[in-house]
């Protein structure tokens, strides 16, 4: 058994935010909310965003899932709360390319949640990790539409 | 065993315990497949040359081998299909709306795979009929006696798995055919999971449906089959239309084929039909006793050594038919699969295809465990290695 590669996926702060997440709940006074699932496994997170003055104000996440979906959930919110929507965009475009090539040259922009990145030694995972983002851009265009 | 499935000499690295997801294919199954492209590759039911005649015989001969396998009165009751899921709906899709009413009832367990459940739903909620789901037992089985007790003067359809996809349970299911049938109701049986496992005796399950697929049962993916009563399948109306299907074809109208024909629009997965003989015939070679032999050895096995990992909760009960579902506290399924993984055991993690079952069990997913033919013990044990390696591996930081 190859611990060293799981030992890379399930880093013990990866566990921490895990069994901790940050920003696990629901919003007071959400401007922006998506419900994602991935059908094949039955994980389901709910993302709510407050996007004021062209920043995200604040965000929350809720859901059930595995160690790597939730611990994203909680590093992805922590990370996008102060950007704006454009920065956000860049960095879901980032954390994928991180968890699917292993790196990127702008992984500093994704701070803490670079972490994730040894998701790419475990293609079947790499939804798990994939999908808070995916709530983030999806919450994000959907607002916009309806600006 | 295991040296008549060509994979494993391929992956001999691999613990591959996922056989209910599908079953690995014995060389006899992929010669067929080979034989019959090599040999024989010649449209059925349309050319008068030599090869298509006899193409189109041997392929219908097969059906005589399937009624055999699940002893059918006749050859003509067997439609071949894509797959246990495309016999249910062509069931529901066809049969459903001849006896299915306004205010009646169909009646499923909780424990159905999706499947065996959202045809029915559908079909209810067409049809305006009320859609009853019984309850399940605490270990995630369909219980008859929950079943038997919402059978009613309306239950039109019952519809149950002969084996549960996701703890493994056998149904009985012949008192319920004679409860249904004695209140004017049909038994529909999804055998996905019971064929690789048992000796099916259609008429004495009392079915007047039954579905599976040839892939859990040692053959190629993508064919599968239907039985339906005689008097049953001749009144049901065609869901697909076009070649090989049809008696005539007018401007302004068409008649049909008789069955089992006119339920097997275009060309059929004739290849797939080959490689379903080669699987009966390999399953002919089995026997039965011995196979369900050990599946109760293995069962008992894995039960035990995870019994005995702490905070692992095990599902179904020891007379599973060869799946065994279970979750490690505090772990997710998909993480413990990952660890399972990195230790070259394959085994399934998710809801399975039956998100209402998770729902009753009040959980988002198990890892499921499930045995061929080709499984051993030291199979098992290198599970039990492995789930409490991930035990290990999360509980550390407790």
């Amino acid at each position: 058994m190859s611990l060293t590669k799981l030992d890379q996926l399930y880093r013990q702060v990866i566990l921490d935010e895990a069994n901790h997440p940050r920003h696990h709940g629901v919003l007071k006074a959400p401007t922006h909310a998506v419900t994602l699932r991935n059908p094949s496994c039955g994980d389901v997170l709910t993302l709510q965003l407050q996007v004021k003055d062209g920043k995200i104000q604040d965000a929350a996440f809720a859901g059930s899932g595995c160690t790597i979906s939730q611990a994203s959930g909680s590093l992805m919110t922590d990370q996008i709360i102060g950007k704006t929507p454009a920065q956000v965009a860049a960095m879901v475009t980032a954390f994928s390319d991180l968890v699917i090539n292993g790196s990127v040259p702008d992984e500093q922009i994704l701070g803490s949640a670079a972490i994730l990145k040894g998701v790419h030694q475990f293609p079947a995972r790499i939804k798990c990790a994939t999908l808070a983002w995916k709530a983030a851009a999806q919450a994000l265009t959907e607002g916009d539409q309806h600006d | 065993m295991a040296n008549e499935f060509p994979f494993f000499a391929a992956h001999p690295e691999l613990t591959y315990l996922d056989s209910a997801a599908t079953a690995q294919k014995p060389q006899a199954v992929i010669d067929a497949l080979v034989h019959y492209y090599v040999n024989d590759n010649a449209n059925v039911h349309r050319g008068l040359y030599t090869l298509a005649y006899n193409t189109t015989e041997a392929y219908e001969a097969v059906r005589g081998q399937v009624a055999q396998f699940i002893n059918a009165k006749t050859p003509s009751q067997i439609v071949f299909t894509r797959s246990t899921t495309d016999g249910l709906n062509l069931v529901a899709a066809s049969f459903g709306p001849l006896v299915v009413h306004a205010g009646d009832e169909i009646l499923v367990s909780g424990a159905e795979h999706h499947s065996n459940f959202i045809p029915w739903q559908q079909l209810a909620k067409r049809t305006g009929a009320k859609f009853v789901v019984a309850p399940v037992t605490k270990a995630g089985n369909t219980d008859p006696a929950a079943v038997a007790q919402l059978i009613t003067k309306r239950t039109k359809i019952v519809a149950l798995a002969q084996v549960t996809n996701v703890a493994g349970g056998v149904v009985p299911l012949a008192p319920l055919a004679d409860q249904v049938h004695a209140v004017g109701g049909y038994l529909v049986v999804d055998g996905a999971q019971a064929v690789a496992h048992m000796k099916v005796d259609v008429q004495a399950l009392g079915a007047d449906f039954y579905a599976f697929s040839g892939h859990k049962l040692y053959g190629p993916t993508g064919i599968g089959v239907l039985y339906g009563r005689q008097a049953l399948l001749a009144e049901m109306p065609p869901v697909q239309f076009g070649g090989e299907m049809i008696d005539e074809v007018l401007d302004a109208q068409s008649t049909w084929a008789p069955v089992p024909l006119k339920f097997e629009a275009g060309t059929p997965n004739i290849a797939g039909v080959f490689g379903l003989r080669a699987a009966l015939a390999f399953m002919a070679g089995l026997d039965m006793k011995a196979v369900a032999a050990q599946d109760h050895a293995l069962v008992l096995r894995l039960r035990a050594g995870l019994l005995a990992i702490p905070g692992v909760t095990v599902y179904g009960d020891a007379h599973s038919a060869g799946i065994v579902s279970f979750n490690l506290q505090g772990v997710h399924p998909h993480d413990v699969a990952t660890v399972l993984d990195e230790a070259h055991i394959a085994v399934r993690a998710g809801h399975h295809c039956a998100q209402p079952l998770m729902a009753r069990l009040g959980v988002p997913a198990t890892v499921r465990a499930s045995f061929g033919v080709y499984n051993t013990a030291a199979d098992v044990d290198k599970l039990v290695a492995g789930v409490a390696e991930a035990r290990r591996l999360f509980h550390e930081f407790d």
